[in-house]
């Protein structure tokens, strides 16, 4: 047991071993972003179809499915803070004395502010578990409506009314935009770090990293901007 | 042949002590010159001024020595791609140009004076590992080992690496990521390499985390600065390496005494 932890922690200690759990976890807070983006996207379908979704994320497994998820992405998401800025730190620590000059030739500007996108992205959560989750400083949590006979939180009007307010509409947007440019260089970063991209695939996840950014920019926006600019559902 | 007017920012510095840009005037330069010819002119003059030269590291001038190390206005080796300084030619720079010259940085690589660097970390980092134990006597036949053609040429492609650190002055982070793997990646290729594949990949990369090295973010500028274009694939096979070896170690069997027989 302790030997299989020596090792363990000896893996967490190294480089690679922190860039690969970075790689893991970024993967799964990918695929979360997706499922949730689509969820989300009911409430382009109606009141019925978002609150039924709703409903079967509160109940699914009895209640514990949501809890199970939710222990996953948290657990998930300090994995890859954690790590990521115990790396950064010791990526500031290499180079004590700056350039004169430094000129970047090949890399992106969003793989250069990786950790400033990330730690805004972390703001956001915050502020969006605060804002629909934990119902803090609004009444949403208040909002019933009935649907097939059963009582159910109301998500499309919740919805509605948070994306009813400007200054939570533009930290929406300026988050999206930063996952997107967060995204457009992990999604292919995490193949080379997992050792599965080739020169023949590279360029294949490199073009679905960029795609999915696309996506995922356009179809969270896509959401407070028809409530708020469109009046969707007001 | 043409003559160049240029001006040069050469950063000096004392071993630990802080440095300093020196801003040093290099009228009728030939534009035939190499880059180490320009800076022996330079230090020509200085010493004939009675002033210090500036400390350049420098061996073959024919680019395969590695020894040659110099940020030339913001990029390893200069502005031309895949060359080294001492191949890099002054006919690249126009007449009135300011050229910076400093250092590789790193932590891992101190200034030892004015641009020359100990780039010792390199050389721990291969003693971890990047070579193959065998007996010493008479070799075997050549053709007694089959190694496929693309396997060959990968392996040589990997051994063109010639550990200038390049790749470490280029990265944001210091990270020596494409030296170490190139120089894994080598052996790791080869079936001579594979008796000892995970104990090399484990002791190279946890010798370059203790050198001080930064962590690689993916963002291949130091393939752009390759003077021999090593391929972050490198990089790639080298993560995949690590895994396994680190899964090995995790879960594997204890390393056995060697007792002989069953």
């Amino acid at each position: 047991m302790s030997a299989v932890f020596d090792s363990l922690s000896r893996f967490y200690a190294s480089s690679i071993g922190k860039k690969i759990l970075v790689a893991l976890t970024g993967l799964i807070l990918f695929g979360f972003v997706v499922g949730h983006m689509i969820g989300n996207l009911l409430i382009f379908v109606g009141r019925d179809a978002i609150n039924e979704y709703g409903h079967m994320l509160q109940t699914a497994l009895h209640g514990g499915g949501v809890w199970i998820a939710r222990i996953g992405l948290l657990v998930a998401v300090v994995i890859h803070i954690v790590a990521t800025i115990s790396l950064t730190r010791a990526n500031r620590a290499a180079r004590l004395t700056e350039y004169g000059q430094h000129k970047a030739q090949v890399s992106s500007t969003s793989s250069r502010i990786m950790i400033w996108s990330g730690l805004t992205i972390l703001a956001f959560i915050v502020y969006h578990l605060l804002h629909f989750t934990v119902h803090a400083g609004n009444d949403y949590g208040t909002y019933k409506t009935t649907l097939e006979g059963h009582t159910v939180h109301d998500v499309y009007r919740m919805v509605i009314a948070g994306f009813s307010w400007f200054p939570a509409v533009l930290f929406y947007i300026i988050a999206m935009v930063l996952l997107t440019s967060h995204l457009s260089h992990g999604f292919s970063s995490l193949f080379q770090t997992l050792g599965i991209s080739t020169d023949k695939s590279e360029p294949l996840f490199k073009k679905l990293g960029y795609l999915f950014a696309g996506l995922i920019l356009v179809g969270n926006c896509s959401i407070p901007i028809a409530i708020y600019f469109f009046g969707y559902g007001r | 042949m043409s003559q160049l007017n240029l001006h040069l920012k050469v950063w000096r510095q004392n071993g630990s002590q802080p440095g300093h840009f020196q801003d040093i005037d290099a009228p009728d330069i030939p534009d035939h010159a190499s880059f180490l010819e320009m800076m022996d002119i330079i230090n020509e003059r200085l010493i004939s001024k009675g002033e210090d030269p500036v400390a350049f590291d420098h061996d073959c001038r024919e680019g395969i020595c590695g020894a040659c190390s110099m940020q030339i206005n913001g990029v390893p080796h200069g502005p031309a791609k895949a060359t080294t300084t001492c191949q890099l030619h002054m006919r690249k720079f126009r007449t009135g140009d300011t050229i910076w010259v400093e250092p590789f940085r790193a932590r891992a690589f101190p200034v030892l004076k004015d641009l020359m660097i100990d780039r010792g970390a390199f050389d721990r980092i291969q003693q971890a590992g990047g070579f193959v134990t065998v007996r010493t006597g008479a070799p075997q036949d050549a053709n007694a080992l089959p190694i496929g053609k693309e396997v060959a040429d990968a392996a040589m492609d990997a051994a063109e690496c010639i550990g200038c650190g390049a790749c470490v002055a280029a990265c944001k982070n210091a990270s020596a990521m494409l030296f170490v793997s190139a120089k894994a990646g080598q052996l790791n290729s080869l079936p001579q390499g594979q008796p000892e594949k995970d104990r090399r990949t484990l002791g190279m990369v946890r010798q370059m985390d203790k050198e001080g090295f930064g962590n690689c973010t993916n963002q291949y500028e130091c393939e752009a600065a390759c003077p021999k274009e090593i391929s972050v694939r490198w990089i790639t096979k080298l993560n995949r390496d690590y895994a396994v070896a680190s899964l090995k170690d995790a879960l594997g069997n204890s390393p056995k005494e060697a007792g002989g027989g069953d």
